[in-house]
């Protein structure tokens, strides 16, 4: 399997990705921030798009799209966490623009199908050249490395922001600074697994590490895990088998460890003693 | 589109007729009008619920129903209904074991929205080739709405307002304060999971019209202007229903006469009137729309 270029290349960027995914996903978890995520996602397809539309490299659009919307998000929003309603008006819009950018994509290259829509939407993780498999490993990495860096101030003020910011840690900046990056997540996470699943690669992997584990530091480390054992099976799978696709793959990876989770929780639950096992003690 | 296009001549009485020379574009309207009711209703209490994002991920899984119902030869419909409420379902009974955790709900929302997405790509490429039919599944299609495809929409519509009504009153005093309906007797569990099942059923009817990206428009927009402009409830359902009718009839005109996409001209009108709300509240008095629970409780 690993004779073939493409899935050396699957497998470099796809583990770089997760890694950037696992980590950042854990902090969108514990901060309820999963919707931002999502909309985050939708504004990846419209970036793409115009991009596309305006015959630019895809990537950029995708990388100034959803940094720009996301810094916006968390500055617009009370304390840097933007409500629900204020994300769900905005990115349907944006994801109207995305249809308009299509249309006129579709229009212009006369005789051009819908696959940059698909890939954009879906991913492409199988199709990714070296030198795109070794950029996206290194924006992966320093995004990781950028989460690592931030990771004990952001627990604190995702954990108990008042008393953070009696402590002076910067509750609001942080707030900002974390949506930029994950909106540079978003924008790596799109090309491979495509923006209409990257949810899946964030919430999944972060969910069930809260779900297992109350210490922070155990939690981030599970989350990481999942994310790259996920993609690994899922890339592996999706090779086995012909007709899977590579994304379907890997976010139905993440869900069944997600499900796993949820089912050794609420066996605990049940079991004697009962014991906590969210994640919501201090650190 | 027909095959010339058609032109805007800015006579009323001329473009109206060219907007209903065609039996598609009549059925359009006719199913744009009761989406829009549908979506204007439900969408407000998805709101005042804050329950936006599993109002996003309902929308989001019809398009999986709708890809496997294409994939198994099934009716259409039967995949929308039949996945919207299954979700439905599946969130209702998981968000409701540990309604106190924010960050539990969100991420459990997150997992079955991915999820569905996953397994909807899986059913289309199982499916082979037709890109156009995934877009309009995604991105939805006026032109090829049937008369019986009215009627079916006509039915779910009735039958789920019908039922908001019933539960109308309870189901307001629960979303506006849970502690003390509950307090009162009224079954805030049982009424949390109906009204999931009831937005899961009126996703999937709006689903057919805008695609599964854009039922959202409907859904959240005009609720959310309507939220800024009036704090109460009676106004504000019938203020959000018009706002939903003045985004369908807008935005499916300047689709007929344009080139472009419906979900962008629709999600556009709707976009604009939110931001002259909001404009418009911050420039009388700051904070209107929020005081909702004051007024109604």
């Amino acid at each position: 399997m690993l004779a073939h270029e493409f899935m050396r290349s699957a497998f470099l960027a796809g583990t770089a990705v997760a890694l950037a995914c696992g980590l950042v996903g854990y902090f969108v978890v514990l901060r309820a921030q999963v919707f931002a995520g999502d909309a985050l996602s939708h504004v990846a397809f419209t970036g793409a798009l115009a991009a596309a539309a305006a015959g630019l490299d895809v990537r950029l659009g995708l990388f100034v799209a959803t940094v720009a919307v996301a810094v916006g998000l968390g500055l617009l929003g009370q304390r840097a966490r933007p409500d629900d309603v204020v994300i769900g008006s905005v990115f349907v819009w944006v994801l109207g623009l995305g249809t308009l950018f299509l249309a006129i994509f579709t229009a212009g290259s006369s005789g051009a199908d819908g696959t940059v829509a698909v890939r954009v939407l879906f991913g492409s993780i199988l199709g990714l050249s070296t030198a795109e498999a070794r950029l996206a490993a290194a924006i992966g990495i320093a995004a990781a490395l950028t989460c690592l860096a931030l990771a004990r101030p952001l627990l604190f003020a995702s954990l108990d922001p008042e008393v953070a910011r009696g402590l002076g840690v910067p509750v609001r900046a942080l707030g900002v600074v974390f949506l930029a990056l994950l909106g540079v997540v978003a924008a790596e996470a799109s090309q491979a697994v495509g923006a209409l699943l990257l949810l899946g690669l964030l919430a999944a992997p972060g969910g069930a590490a809260r779900l297992l584990t109350a210490r922070p530091w155990l939690g981030l480390a599970f989350s990481v895990a999942i994310a790259v054992g996920s993609t690994w099976v899922g890339l592996v799978l999706s090779y086995e088998i012909d007709s899977l696709p590579a994304s379907s793959a890997i976010v139905g990876c993440a869900t069944a460890a997600f499900l796993g989770a949820a089912t050794l929780a609420w066996l605990r639950q049940r079991g004697p003693g009962g014991r906590r096992t969210e994640a919501t003690i201090a650190v | 589109m027909p095959t010339e296009l058609a032109s805007l001549s800015l006579d009323p009485v001329t473009d109206l007729r060219q907007l209903t020379e065609y039996s598609f574009m009549v059925q359009a309207l006719e199913a744009g009008t009761i989406v829009a009711v549908l979506g204007g209703c439900f969408g407000w209490f998805m709101v005042l619920r804050g329950q936006v994002f599993a109002g996003h991920t309902l929308s989001v899984v019809a398009f999986p129903g709708a890809a496997g119902a294409a994939l198994a030869g099934l009716p259409l419909a039967l995949g929308y209904f039949g996945s919207c409420g299954l979700a439905a379902l599946v969130l209702a009974l998981a968000t409701a074991a540990r309604r106190d955790s924010a960050a539990g709900d969100s991420a459990t929302i997150g997992v079955v929205q991915a999820f569905g997405l996953g397994l909807g790509f899986l059913f289309v490429s199982l499916y082979g080739g037709q890109l156009a039919n995934l877009e309009a599944l995604l991105f939805g299609t006026f032109l090829g709405i049937t008369a019986g495809q009215v009627q079916t929409l006509l039915w779910v519509a009735v039958a789920s307002l019908v039922v908001l009504v019933a539960i109308g009153r309870p189901l307001l005093f629960a979303s506006v304060d849970p502690a003390v309906a509950r307090a009162g007797g009224v079954p805030v569990r049982a009424l949390a999971v109906a009204f999931l099942v009831l937005l899961g059923l009126a996703v999937a009817a709006t689903a057919q019209i805008t695609g599964a990206l854009l039922v959202f428009t409907l859904l959240v927009m005009p609720a959310a202007t309507a939220q800024q402009l009036t704090a109460r409830p009676g106004p504000g359902l019938a203020l959000s229903v018009l706002l939903a009718l003045v985004v369908v009839w807008v935005g499916l005109t300047i689709a007929y006469f344009s080139p472009y996409p419906l979900g962008f001209w629709a999600t556009s009108v709707a976009f604009v009137l939110y931001l002259a709300a909001r404009l418009l509240v911050a420039a009388r008095r700051p904070r209107v729309g929020t005081a909702i629970a004051e007024a109604a409780a």
